[in-house]
């Protein structure tokens, strides 16, 4: 995989620092890994416990009401639909959503450090913006303002919902991801800067062979971190008509009478996969922090 | 331009009043220095006096409010200065190596001459092999900064410098951060360079190693040049009483 680096992702064996720990939001920030640190806590047997709750629950429920046990069978009739059409999209959006969000994050993040003030000024700007505004408005505002299809000459290109959905999403990530880069640019000494423009290097030669080099690993553990608070986000679109697993659990339960009983099984559910898909994201992620961080 | 004019018996750095200031805190009062091709000059001085900011404003890491600092008849205080040209002339060593912590030794030390001079990678690689070895540190070719001891990074940061073929060499207190049997490798190598003629300018609080190898020894108060002489001179006949009691306190 990642080559491994003494000094840079092992200890040094000098004690003079090389880098400093990988900090975006100095020192007294809340936690950028926080929705991780506290998942990867979780010990290894919570999805397993989590399942054997959800499973074990209308079985207890059987003796008194039968239809939680209808409940059930029905959930286990709906499962792989729910995946195969549901969870899928949910991936699907993720997906693009963070492709999209990390290339024009990048970009803003290096505009942030821009040695034009205009450029910086407005990649400062437009970071902020995305970066406080609450999601759900700007999916709002990007599924009503986009045209439901682009019209080239002759040539009608549909442009669906969960395309939209993927627009609307990748605009707090990529301002997220524009911070992480700033960040993970200022974190690394200003040394490094000076020695790299004292050998004749222009600066997006300093930038591009020496910054980014040095601190492109610290930059995993938080995006990842991204990602799984994105994935977790993408229900968010079931608001917006976009199918994805939560639309396809209300319609199924619709489906099947609305029953109350069916609430718990069903959202279990729903809860139990996106859990099932980040947990593993979010163990990553820490793993990766603790090797990627030197310790000075 | 300037530039073309130079011959090599002019001053190949020359300092004329320079002034630098850091916001309110005026750092550098007037300082004038002239170093001829081939010269070493260490440059002496309580800390705070001004010896790193002037030798940075050499290679234009730090700008001077008014005065002249000409390389090669190159004037550094010019805002149409093309800066990747002067330091292709000048090389410069830090007090904390500052090696690329990503690069093991060798690629540290072809990474400019390959990506800046755009030189053949064969002949760069053939060139920093020589110069590993005229460091002496043959066989740590593929260690990485991280692997080397302080003394071995600061030889691989000089050998780097040297692989750009700089006419001028910076050393800001290159040993200050190594211990003392550390410090007798470096300055060997340093001793090396300015007795195969290449032009040294350093601050150095190495006073045995300034009476043995440099030409001219400056010494530096509050932002101005108290007194200059050649080592022998110097170290025994220091007039200003600055002089005196800071020579007084280090040997
Ligand atoms: N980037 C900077 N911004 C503001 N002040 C600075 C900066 N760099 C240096 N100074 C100030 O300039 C003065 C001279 O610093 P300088 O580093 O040149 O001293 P020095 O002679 O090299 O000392 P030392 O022997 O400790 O290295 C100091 O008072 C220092 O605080
Ligand atoms: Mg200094």
């Amino acid at each position: 995989m990642i080559r491994r680096i003494p000094g840079l992702d092992t200890k040094a064996a000098t004690d003079l620092a090389v880098l400093h720990p990988f900090d975006p939001n100095g020192s007294t920030a809340p936690d950028g890994l926080l929705v991780s640190r506290w998942m990867a806590k979780l010990p290894l047997w919570t999805p397993l416990a989590l399942a054997a709750l959800i499973f074990a629950w209308p079985m207890a429920a059987l003796a008194q009401n039968f239809t939680y046990g209808d409940a059930f069978d029905t959930l286990l009739r709906w499962m792989p639909f729910l995946i195969k059409s549901g969870f899928l999209f949910n991936v699907l959006i993720s997906f693009f959503a963070m492709l999209i969000g990390t290339l024009l994050g990048t970009a803003l993040g290096l505009g942030q450090i821009s040695l034009n003030p205009v450029v910086r000024w407005f990649a400062w700007a437009v970071t902020q913006t995305f970066r406080n505004s609450p999601w759900l408005v700007l999916l709002f505002i990007v599924l009503l303002a986009f045209p439901f299809e682009i019209v080239i000459g002759t040539v009608i290109i549909p442009v669906p919902d969960w395309m939209k959905a993927v627009v609307g999403l990748s605009l707090p990530v990529m301002a997220n991801i524009s911070e992480i880069v700033r960040g993970a640019v200022i974190s690394v000494p200003t040394a490094q800067w000076e020695a790299s423009e004292s050998l004749a290097f222009s600066r997006t030669q300093t930038l591009w062979r020496i910054i980014l080099p040095q601190c492109f690993k610290r930059m995993i553990p938080p995006w990842m971190n991204w990602y799984a608070i994105l994935t977790m986000a993408t229900p968010l679109c079931s608001l917006l008509g976009v199918e994805e697993l939560l639309t396809l659990t209300r319609q199924a339960m619709e489906g099947a009478d609305n029953h109350p009983e069916l609430l718990v099984p069903f959202y279990s559910f729903a809860l139990l996969i996106f859990f099932l898909y980040c947990y593993p994201i979010a163990r990553l992620t820490i793993r990766l922090e603790r090797r990627f961080m030197v310790k000075l | 331009m300037a530039e073309s004019n130079w011959t090599p018996d002019q001053p190949m750095v020359s300092a004329k009043d320079v002034h630098k200031s850091f916001g309110s805190l005026e750092v550098l009062k007037g300082v004038s220095m002239d170093v001829m091709k081939g010269e070493c000059v260490c440059v002496i001085g309580p800390s705070g006096s001004g010896k790193s900011t002037f030798i940075r404003c050499i290679n234009g890491l730090n700008d001077i409010q008014s005065g002249s600092i000409t390389v090669e008849g190159q004037e550094v205080n010019d805002p149409k200065l093309d800066k990747l040209s002067l330091r292709k002339k000048v090389g410069m060593v830090f007090q904390q190596y500052n090696l690329f912590p990503h690069k093991n030794a060798i690629e540290n030390i072809m990474m400019a001459p390959v990506l800046v001079l755009k030189e053949d990678k064969d002949e760069v690689e053939a060139r920093a092999r020589e110069l590993i070895r005229k460091v002496r540190l043959e066989g740590k070719e593929e260690a990485y900064p991280g692997e080397l001891s302080g003394g071995q990074q600061q030889r691989v940061a000089i050998a780097r410098s040297l692989a750009m073929r700089p006419d001028v060499m910076l050393f800001d207190e290159v040993t200050a951060a190594l211990d003392p049997e550390t410090v007798k490798e470096v300055l060997t190598t340093i001793r090396d360079l300015a007795e195969e003629g290449m032009t040294c300018i350093l601050v150095t609080h190495e006073m045995g190693f300034a009476r043995e190898v440099a030409n001219q020894i400056y010494f530096t108060d509050r932002g101005v040049i108290v007194e200059h002489g050649p080592p022998a001179t110097f170290f025994k006949e220091a007039k200003d009483p600055r002089t005196k009691e800071f020579l007084s306190q280090i040997l």
